[in-house]
C-alpha cells in the first residue's frame, strides 16, 4: 500500500518537474494565433476595421472580439483565409464595405505647403519631407491606406489607381465553353 | 560515340522545316521605321539615353542596362530618333511599352567599332562588354548572357543548344550551315569565360547539313558536336542537358546547380560579332514561314515591323490572318502586323485556317493521363490542371507547377483539347503576384512596427531630455541661492538682478549736448515739475501715477 503511494507520488513529482521545466524552457512569447492572423492581413494599416492597425485587429480577432469581415483591402480572399485558419464560416463584407483597386497617394507638389501633417499620419513612413519643405510620397512603400488624405489642410493629396503595365499584368483565367460530345 | 540519355515524354509534331530551310538566308533591306522596346529581355528595363530628334549612328548605344540583370540597346542603323514613347510590343497582354522609334536615314553609317582580342581581356571586362553590347540569349527567353556566364562556380560542361526542336523554325539550322566558323569562334569566347571541362553542341538529327558543317568547323577545337534524336522538346534547356549528360536539373533549380551552362548557338554567334567585330546585338536571323509565297530566313534588324518581313518572303498568301511569333507550340499569337521583331523573335509564322485550324472546342477532362505520359518535365499535368482550374494554388505549387516549361506537349496530346498551358500560365502569374503582394505586406509590417518603435523611442528621449534640463536648472539654483525656499529665492534674485540692471542703465542722450538742447531739456524738466505739482494739488495718487 505504502509502496504504491510512494511510487505514484514519485511519478507525480517527476512528471510535475518535467512539466514545470518545459513551461519555462519552451515558453511561447505572445499569442501565436495573433501572428498567424497578422500574416494574412494585408498590412495596409488603414484602420478601416476600426482598430489602429493590422496587429491590433489581429489581436482583436484572436480574442474573439472582432469579426473577420472588417478588412476591405484584404478582399474576400482574405476573409476566406481567415475563415480557414480559424475554422469558422466565410462571412461576406457588410453593406458599404467595398474592396477598392490598389492605389497610391500622390502629392501635388505645387500646392503642398510643407506642414508635415501627412508625415505624421503615414503609418509606414512612406512620405519624405520636412517642415516648410515640399513633401513627396515614396510610391514603392505606400500601402494606399488613405490616412494622409484627410489631415492635409490644402487638399493636395489624391489617390492614384495604379495603371496596368506589362510588369504587373497577369494571365487571365482561361474562358471556354464545354460542349456536349456528339 | 557518346552515350545519350532520354528525358521523360516528348511528342512528335509535324516538322514543317523544309519549307524555309531550302533557300539560303538573305539580308533584309532597311525598313521605313524601327521600333525598339526598352524591355526585350528578362530583368530590368533598359534606360533610354536618347531623345526625340537625336541623330544616331549604327551601333550607337541608345538605352543602357539598368541594374545587374538587364541588357543594353543599340541603334540598328543610322538615323533620327522619332520618339521615346509607349508603343505596341509583342506581349500576350497587348499592353503598350516604352519604345524608341528610329527613322533610318538610309546611309547605314557605323559608329567607330573596336574589334578586341578576348584573350587580352579579364573575365570581368569581358562580361561588362557582353552587358554593354546588349547580348541576350537568342533561344527565345532573352536572358542576359553576362548574367548566365558570370558564375564563379567551376563548370563541368558547356552545352551549346542547336537542337531547334520547334516545328517551322530553321534560324539556328541556317546559321550553323552558313556561319559555322563564326559560331565556333564565339564558343571559344564563352569557353574562355567558363573554362569548362567539356564543350558539347547538341543538334537534332533532322539537320544533317548543320551537323556536318559544325563538325567541320569544330575539328581540332575540343568541341564535340552531338547529333541527338528528334523529339519535341529536346531544345528545352533541361531536356537537352538530360539527353547529353544524363544529369537532371533539380526541381526549382538551374543548370548551374549541376555544373552546366547552356547557351544557344545563335548567342555564340552574336558574342563573336561583338568581340571580334565590335558590333553590338542589332540584328538576328528570323525565319519567315507559314502561309507565305517563299518562306526563307532573313538577317533582320531588331525593330523591323513583321509585315515588312512578310512582304520580303513574297507576301502572305490569300486567306491568311494573324501571325505566330516563335513556333506553333510555344509561340505568341498576334494580329498586329506593325509589331516589331525583338531580340527574342526567332520566327514569324503567317497563319491561315488551313495550316492552323482553330482549336476544336474543349471537352471535359477524361483523366486519360496522356498528358502525364507526354510531359517532358515529368509532372502530372492533369493534377496541375485541376488545381489551377479550382484556383488551388498552394496545391499546384506543391505539385511543382514552376518546373513546367510551358512547352505545350500536354495540350498537344490532350484528346479533350483543353487549353492546359493557359491554365498553368494563369496559376503561375497568380502565385507570383501573390508572392509579390506578400513581400510588400511584410515590408509594410516591418516599416509600421519600426515607426511605432521610433515614436516610442522619441517620446522616451524627449522625456529624458526634459528631466535632465530640469535637474540641471535645479542644481544651478541650489548653488546660487541660500538653502531658503528655492522658488521664492529665485524670484528674489531675479528682482534684485532687474533692479541692479535698471540702476546701471543710463539714458544715452544726456551727454555732450549743445547749449540749445540743454535749454530745451531744462524747459521740459520744468514743465514736468509743474505738472507734478499740479497733480499733487488734485490729491489723487492714482491720477498722479497716470500723469507720470
Amino acid at each position: 500500500m505504502l509502496d504504491a503511494i510512494l511510487v505514484m507520488s514519485g511519478i507525480a513529482i517527476a512528471l510535475g518537474a518535467v512539466l514545470g521545466f518545459s513551461a519555462i524552457k519552451f515558453k511561447v512569447e505572445g499569442n501565436p494565433l495573433v501572428e498567424k492572423i497578422d500574416a494574412i492581413l494585408p498590412q495596409i494599416q488603414c484602420g478601416q476595421c476600426g482598430y489602429p492597425g493590422c496587429k491590433p485587429y489581429a489581436t482583436a480577432i484572436a480574442a474573439g472580439e472582432a469579426d473577420i469581415n472588417k478588412c476591405p483591402p484584404g478582399g474576400e480572399e482574405g476573409i476566406r483565409k481567415l475563415a480557414a485558419l480559424l475554422g469558422v464560416e466565410f462571412k461576406p463584407f457588410g453593406a458599404g464595405t467595398v474592396p477598392k483597386p490598389k492605389a497610391v497617394a500622390f502629392i501635388d507638389e505645387n500646392i503642398c505647403i510643407g506642414c508635415t501633417l501627412c508625415l505624421q499620419a503615414c503609418p509606414v513612413d512612406a512620405i519624405s519631407g520636412a517642415a516648410k519643405q515640399m513633401h513627396t510620397i515614396i510610391t514603392s512603400e505606400c500601402t494606399g491606406c488613405e490616412l494622409c488624405v484627410a489631415p492635409c489642410p490644402v487638399d493636395c493629396i489624391s489617390m492614384v489607381i495604379l495603371p496596368q503595365t506589362i510588369q504587373n499584368w497577369k494571365w487571365q483565367y482561361p474562358v471556354y465553353t464545354l460542349v456536349q460530345a456528339k | 560515340m557518346r552515350t545519350l540519355y532520354t528525358f521523360h515524354g516528348g511528342v512528335h509534331p509535324d516538322e514543317h522545316k523544309l519549307e524555309s530551310s531550302e533557300l539560303p538566308s538573305a539580308q533584309a533591306p532597311l525598313p521605313q521605321r524601327l521600333v525598339l522596346p526598352l524591355q526585350q529581355h528578362i530583368g530590368a528595363k533598359a534606360k533610354a539615353i536618347v531623345q526625340a530628334g537625336d541623330k544616331v549612328l549604327k551601333g550607337q548605344l541608345i538605352a543602357r542596362a539598368e541594374g545587374m540583370v538587364s541588357a543594353a540597346l543599340h541603334a540598328p542603323t543610322s538615323g533620327t530618333i522619332l520618339s521615346v514613347d509607349l508603343n505596341a510590343v509583342p506581349h500576350p497582354s497587348d499592353l503598350p511599352e516604352q519604345c524608341i522609334t528610329l527613322a533610318p536615314d538610309g546611309e547605314d553609317r557605323w559608329i567607330d567599332r573596336f574589334p578586341l582580342d578576348y584573350r587580352t581581356l579579364s573575365k570581368t571586362e569581358l562580361l561588362a562588354k557582353l552587358r554593354d553590347g546588349g547580348i541576350v540569349g537568342l533561344g527565345g527567353a532573352a536572358f542576359p548572357t553576362h548574367v548566365k556566364f558570370s558564375s564563379s562556380q567551376s563548370i563541368q560542361t558547356l552545352v551549346l543548344n542547336g537542337a531547334e526542336c520547334e516545328p517551322w523554325i530553321t534560324t539556328d539550322d541556317l546559321l550553323m550551315r552558313e556561319r559555322a566558323a563564326e559560331i565556333v569562334q564565339g564558343i571559344a569566347v564563352l569557353r574562355y569565360l567558363l573554362e569548362p571541362a567539356e564543350t558539347l553542341i547538341g543538334i537534332e538529327d533532322n539537320k544533317p547539313q548543320a551537323i556536318s558543317a559544325m563538325q567541320k568547323a569544330c575539328a581540332n577545337t575540343g568541341i564535340e558536336v552531338v547529333s541527338v534524336p528528334t523529339l519535341y522538346p529536346t531544345g528545352g534547356e533541361k531536356q537537352l542537358l538530360k539527353v547529353l549528360t544524363g544529369k537532371e536539373v533539380p526541381s526549382g533549380g538551374f543548370p548551374l546547380n549541376i555544373g552546366v551552362v547552356c547557351s544557344n548557338v545563335a548567342t555564340a554567334y552574336a558574342v563573336h560579332r561583338l568581340i571580334a567585330h565590335g558590333e553590338p546585338m542589332i540584328s538576328r536571323m528570323v525565319t519567315i514561314t507559314g502561309s507565305v509565297k517563299t518562306p526563307q530566313n532573313f538577317e533582320v534588324l531588331i525593330g523591323t515591323p513583321i509585315e515588312e518581313l512578310v512582304k520580303l518572303a513574297g507576301g502572305a498568301l490569300p486567306d491568311s490572318e494573324g501571325y505566330i511569333l516563335g513556333g506553333p507550340m510555344m509561340g505568341l499569337h498576334v494580329d498586329d502586323g506593325s509589331l516589331p521583331v525583338v531580340k527574342g523573335t526567332n520566327c514569324i509564322i503567317v497563319k491561315s485556317p488551313q495550316l492552323f485550324p482553330p482549336p476544336p472546342l474543349a471537352l471535359p477532362c477524361i483523366r486519360c493521363i496522356r498528358c502525364a505520359q507526354a510531359c517532358p518535365a515529368d509532372l502530372q499535368p492533369q493534377e496541375l490542371y485541376w488545381f489551377a482550374k479550382a484556383k488551388n494554388f498552394d496545391k499546384a505549387k506543391k505539385y511543382d507547377l514552376f518546373d513546367c516549361i510551358e512547352c505545350g506537349a500536354c495540350a498537344y496530346v490532350c484528346p479533350s483539347h483543353l487549353p492546359l498551358v493557359q491554365y498553368y500560365r494563369f496559376a503561375k502569374s497568380e502565385i507570383l503576384a501573390h508572392e509579390k503582394e506578400q513581400a510588400s505586406a511584410d515590408a509594410a509590417r516591418v516599416r509600421y512596427e519600426f515607426r511605432l518603435e521610433r515614436i516610442e523611442r522619441e517620446k522616451h528621449e524627449k522625456a529624458e531630455r526634459l528631466a535632465q534640463k530640469e535637474k540641471a536648472a535645479l542644481e544651478t539654483s541650489k548653488q546660487a541661492a541660500a538653502p531658503a525656499d528655492s522658488a521664492q529665492s529665485l524670484i528674489q534674485a531675479a528682482i534684485e538682478r532687474a533692479r541692479q540692471q535698471a540702476a546701471a542703465a543710463k539714458p544715452h542722450n544726456i551727454e555732450q549736448l549743445t547749449p540749445a538742447q540743454q535749454a530745451q531739456v531744462a524747459e521740459i524738466e520744468a514743465r514736468r515739475a509743474e505738472a507734478h505739482e499740479l497733480a499733487h494739488q488734485k490729491d489723487t495718487p492714482h491720477e498722479t501715477n497716470n500723469a507720470d
